[in-house]
């Protein structure tokens, strides 16, 4: 019987006596509060530093022109980045397009079916992709695209931030299906749901917010990147409609100009900046705002 | 209506541990059936045999046979074909957390290509009915999650969704083990309703329970089957001495 065990446990307690609450806790309990307060500052204070240097610097060079035309040639002041945000966009889309769809699948093979040797294969190749330096990517890029295609392309800037996306979203998908319970996926068993649709429209339906968080992670983190559109984006000075002509992106003209020694170039580095780092925001508000309102739920 | 099901020489294993062995069991249509036995005797593993959940953790194994009416289990039926005829609720309420009370219910059908707007509202009402939750839930359907309900609500609403792919027989593993005793009263005499039209072998460790319930007790001991009868010989006059030690408290 239960009672018989629970008294015998109660005689067995040695008695424990509970020191009072003295002077030195109650500094120390307050220490220590401060500290983590103090660590959630000093983490905030770099973001918003460079948020306001960048507004600083940045919002007097903004106006229509730089936001609807492109760069003018050296020694003319005025132009501006459009081609640039717009390519910025397109290259973006394109790297989205690749790498959210590959890295999503490639999360749910490695939670779902990769429980075994294949997983941890793909698993440890991923984190090693994760850790490859960017430029280097723009070289496999270049190799992959613009050697075949034998000219600079949007196409191939896409195709670099993709696969420095795929491993970022894979392992935060991972992570994030596995934080589903097992009797989630069993009681869409028990209904004769099979496991490819249990998968699909249980489990990463269940997992979307997260599985959202990490696909906007990997976005914002290549959105900035210069080093591998350097040789496959390449630039471009002009509109630039065709994804398989070089095209302007935001972080190579802000590269471009910030090195250049003309004062007119440097503000609009600035500028590009900002409206990157704009951008950047904008977008993953967006989605989290579009999750929220249930336009993305049902995915 | 209901199906019966026959279990012979049924062994089950977890990677090398064997938890079953050489269960056989007939269990009639219509009929509530009980297991009892104390933790760990294999209870559950095996009625998660007989809708072939045991298999879908790694490195778990069955072997036998299994008839459920005129489908062979473990031999020529696909397993989600055999789990649309078997319905199961699980021991811990397991809604899905991101759908709302009407999609729980509508899930087994809507996710296996079933999409008339007009026959999935019937059959999400016919369910709660039958679970006796309709009438604490009609207002909500659709604004609410499955989550939002309390235990005893979440435990009536899996019910319903297993009952939505109108299933023969219907597997309960400790339904009311995480629910209060008004909760309990509630979904027990659901069972006693739903044995009309559906086979039903619940787990359970109230052995009040099993009988309040059941016809037909099963009682295990440590993977093995030590007897099953009519629940009142269960429960006044068992034939094997350890299921009298069990039943009258002297064990487990």
């Amino acid at each position: 019987m239960p009672d018989t065990n629970s008294n015998t446990a109660a005689v067995l307690m040695p008695r424990i006596s509970v020191p009072p609450i003295t002077w030195r806790r109650r500094v120390m309990d307050h220490a220590m509060t401060g500290v983590a307060a103090l660590t959630v500052v000093v983490v905030l204070v770099p973001l918003f530093a460079i948020f306001a240097y960048l507004i600083y610097r940045g919002i007097g060079s903004i106006n229509l022109a730089f936001l609807t035309q492109t760069p003018k040639p050296v020694g003319e002041l005025g132009g501006g980045m459009a081609n640039a945000i717009v390519g910025s966009m397109v290259i973006l889309a394109i790297a989205s397009l690749f790498g959210v769809p590959l890295g999503i699948g490639a999360g749910i093979f490695l939670s779902e079916y990769g429980r075994n040797r294949y997983g941890d294969i793909v698993r440890f190749v991923s984190d090693v992709l994760n850790g490859v330096p960017s430029i280097v990517i723009g070289i496999v890029a270049y190799g992959l695209v613009v050697l075949p295609q034998k000219h600079f392309s949007a196409l191939a800037g896409g195709v670099a931030l993709a696969i420095m996306m795929i491993p970022t979203i894979a392992r935060t998908t991972e992570q994030m299906l596995l934080l589903v319970p097992q009797a989630i996926r069993e009681a869409a068993y028990g209904l004769g749901v099979s496991r490819w649709r249990t998968t699909l429209s249980i489990t990463l339906r269940t997992a979307t917010s997260g599985v959202i968080t990490g696909v906007m992670l990997a976005f914002a983190r290549v959105a900035g990147e210069t080093a591998p559109l350097l040789f496959t984006a390449f630039g471009n000075q002009y509109w630039n409609w065709d994804s398989g002509q070089p095209t302007a992106a935001l972080s190579l003209q802000i590269f471009t100009y910030a090195i250049s020694p003309f004062d007119e170039w440097h503000r609009q580095a600035w500028a590009g900046a900002l409206v990157l780092i704009v951008l950047i925001v904008s977008a993953v508000a967006a989605v989290r705002i579009a999750v929220k309102h249930g336009t993305l739920a049902g995915a | 209506m209901g199906v019966g099901i026959t279990v012979e020489h049924l062994n089950a294993f977890y990677g090398k541990t064997q938890a079953l062995f050489d269960v056989n069991i007939t269990v009639l249509a219509n009929h509530a059936t009980a297991l009892i036995g104390p933790s760990g005797c294999g209870k559950t593993t095996f009625i998660r045999c007989l809708n072939r959940l045991h298999e879908t953790i790694p490195e778990a194994r069955v072997e036998g046979a299994v008839r459920i009416g005129d489908l062979s289990v473990y031999n020529g039926t696909s397993a989600t074909q055999l789990r649309r005829r078997v319905g199961m609720v699980f021991q811990k309420p397991n809604p899905f957390p991101t759908m709302s009370i009407y999609d729980n219910v509508a899930a087994g059908l809507k996710l296996n290509g079933f999409r008339n707007r007009k026959q999935l509202d019937e059959v999400v009402e016919k369910s709660l009915n039958s679970a006796a939750l309709w009438d604490e839930v009609k207002d909500a359907l659709h604004k609410q999650s499955g989550a939002s309900l309390s235990g005893g609500q979440q435990q009536r609403l899996c019910i319903a969704r297993a009952l939505a792919v109108q299933p023969e027989v219907l597997l309960m593993d400790e339904p009311c083990s995480a629910l209060d005793p008004i909760s309990t009263g509630k979904i027990e005499e659901l069972i006693f309703q739903l044995k009309e039209q559906y086979t039903i072998v619940i787990v359970t460790h109230n052995m009040q329970q099993a009988a309040r319930v059941a016809e037909f007790t099963g009682f295990f001991l440590l993977g093995k089957m030590i007897e099953f009868d009519r629940t009142e010989k269960i429960f006044t006059n068992p034939s094997d001495k350890r299921t009298e030690d069990y039943v009258t408290g002297r064990f487990g």
